[in-house]
């Protein structure tokens, strides 16, 4: 059963992910990755991880995702127009991404034993396990983060502003 | 336990909360124009039933018969989809939604279709997705008056959400728990005392969360994005039949999930006002029943309240409603987080 969701749901979160770069207008990409963030929620759920799961659609495909769609709504952004690309694309980007991607899966298939593993749907993290661990041993990286999240806003700010 | 039974009542218990739901959604729109109608001095419908209450029956069958136009120029994947969209959405958060104690018959949970650890933020979630039915419908409907209204009504109901959501957290806090039933087993106490709006000192609160639930459901006097006197009648200007009736149903439906909601997190949901001054009488059923009506009047208050407002109030201007979101309700959400986690702190 387990498997069976997580199939299902990797399969549209991929199936999300390669619509969102075929297609030509950027809503219906837009709306391609809200598929991406709601499906890895429900992997996230499949892991036991609720409070992640909700966060994750609360966040990224409402909070963010809306901005988004709202960007897009309100500079009436256009289809876009397709070329072939450069020559330079076809000869180093496409080894260079099949290179990172047998690096990357290389690197988790050794690490795989040593990082140990879980059953799906074996395992539930309450919320209060959670910030357990988000305010008492991961507290100083935790703030930081938001610090840095903050320096991004304040930037924004700063380049949005008009010059007197 | 029997799993077949147990699949059947848990499929009855989904079919009958969708049923009693819809109905209520139905007579809400009574209820708005009856008000309404009262509070302007004229009778509202009166003609179709006893009272006008075979009025829904009469505009259901109406809107379900009417023509369905689509527009030339519409973008049709998305002007399609964005009323589906705003109705389920507007429709799943009824699920998590205790409505009485937990008794269970053939292990099913009977006034509750799902009792989750998170429901809170289930329903946070589904309120934050259903902004795109009005976002895309607006947009896909290649008209400025909709386009304005739906620009308008995203902004707006994400810089809403962060109030709301700061305001539940000192309920969150005073709990412990984003799971419904614990949130009012806490207030279940010691009747109207306990609950969190009076026991609770969550009043602050509650205001914010009343403020921010009327912006998030689009209705005055934040009701700009279908603001008549300027953008026609907004999101929705270019949708007939029963695709304009899926966004009636959906807004009319949110406001019931909105005050259910408040009923569980600030009025003590399904506990009476009473708590155990009387003793209990009837037999088994009317106990469990009982729990069920105290949920039902509140709820019930909540949206007399909601048309009461409309009644009353005239509509924000644009600015007005930006400020007041961001440079009122925020900040006083922020401060009433602080002094609750402080005083549970010092004393908790």
């Amino acid at each position: 059963m387990n498997v069976a969701i997580f199939i299902l749901f990797a399969l549209l979160c991929l199936g999300g992910a390669l619509n969102l770069l075929l297609q030509r207008h950027p809503i219906n990409s837009a709306l391609s990755l809200i598929v991406v963030m709601s499906s890895l929620s429900v992997l996230y759920l499949l892991l036991g991880a609720e409070f992640l799961a909700l966060a994750q659609i609360i966040v990224y495909s409402g909070a963010i995702m809306v901005l988004f769609v709202f960007v897009i709504m309100l500079l009436n952004a256009g289809e876009e127009e397709r070329t072939h690309g450069s020559r330079a694309a076809y000869f180093a980007g496409i080894p260079g991404v099949l290179a990172l991607f047998a690096v990357l899966a290389g690197t988790f298939v050794t690490l795989r034993l040593s990082f140990g593993g879980t059953r799906l749907g074996a395992f539930l993290v309450t919320t209060g396990d959670l910030s357990r661990v988000l305010f008492r041993n991961l507290l100083l990286p935790f703030e930081v983060t938001s610090v840095l999240i903050l320096v991004a806003i304040l930037g924004a700010v700063v380049l949005a502003r008009k010059e007197h | 336990m029997n799993i077949p039974i147990f699949v059947l009542l848990n499929l009855l218990k989904v079919a009958v909360v969708t049923v009693i739901f819809l109905m209520a959604v139905a007579y809400t729109v009574l209820l708005e124009r009856k008000l309404v109608g009262r509070i302007q001095n004229r009778w509202g419908p009166s003609r179709v039933g006893p009272f006008g209450l075979l009025q829904p029956l009469a505009d259901g069958l109406k809107l379900f018969l009417k023509e369905d136009l689509m527009p030339s120029a519409v973008f049709r994947p998305l002007f399609i989809m964005a009323p589906i969209i705003a109705l389920s959405c507007a429709l799943i958060s009824i699920g998590v939604i205790p409505f009485g104690e937990n008794i269970r018959w053939h292990g099913v949970d009977m006034f509750q279709i799902a009792d989750l650890n998170i429901g809170l933020l289930v329903i946070l979630g589904v309120t934050s997705v259903g902004i795109y039915g009005i976002a895309l419908s607006g947009w896909s409907s290649n008209n400025k008056y909709s386009l304005l209204g739906s620009l308008r009504s995203s902004a707006q109901m994400v810089s809403y959400e962060l109030a709301l959501g700061l305001s539940v957290i000192g309920v969150v806090l005073r709990t412990g728990s984003l799971r419904l039933r614990d949130i009012v087993n806490l207030q279940n106490t010691h009747g109207i005392l306990s609950w969190n709006i009076f026991g609770g000192l969550q009043i602050v609160a509650f205001f914010i969360y009343l403020c921010a639930a009327f912006a998030e459901t689009n209705r005055t006097p934040f009701d700009l994005p279908e603001a008549e006197s300027e953008l026609t009648a907004g999101y929705h200007t270019e949708y007939s039949s029963m695709k304009f009736a899926m966004f009636f149903m959906a807004e009319y439906a949110n406001m019931i999930t909105v005050g259910c909601v408040a009923t569980v997190l600030f009025l003590g949901g399904w506990s009476s006002p009473f708590g155990d001054l009387f003793p209990a009488f009837g037999g088994p059923v009317a106990q469990a029943l009982l729990p069920v009506f105290w949920f039902v009047l509140k709820v019930f208050s909540f949206l007399f309240l909601y048309v009461w407002v409309r009644g009353t109030l005239p509509r924000f201007r644009y600015d007005q409603l930006m400020g007041f979101g961001w440079k009122f309700l925020l900040p006083i959400a922020v401060l009433n987080v602080m002094a609750t986690s402080l005083v549970l702190a010092f004393h908790g």
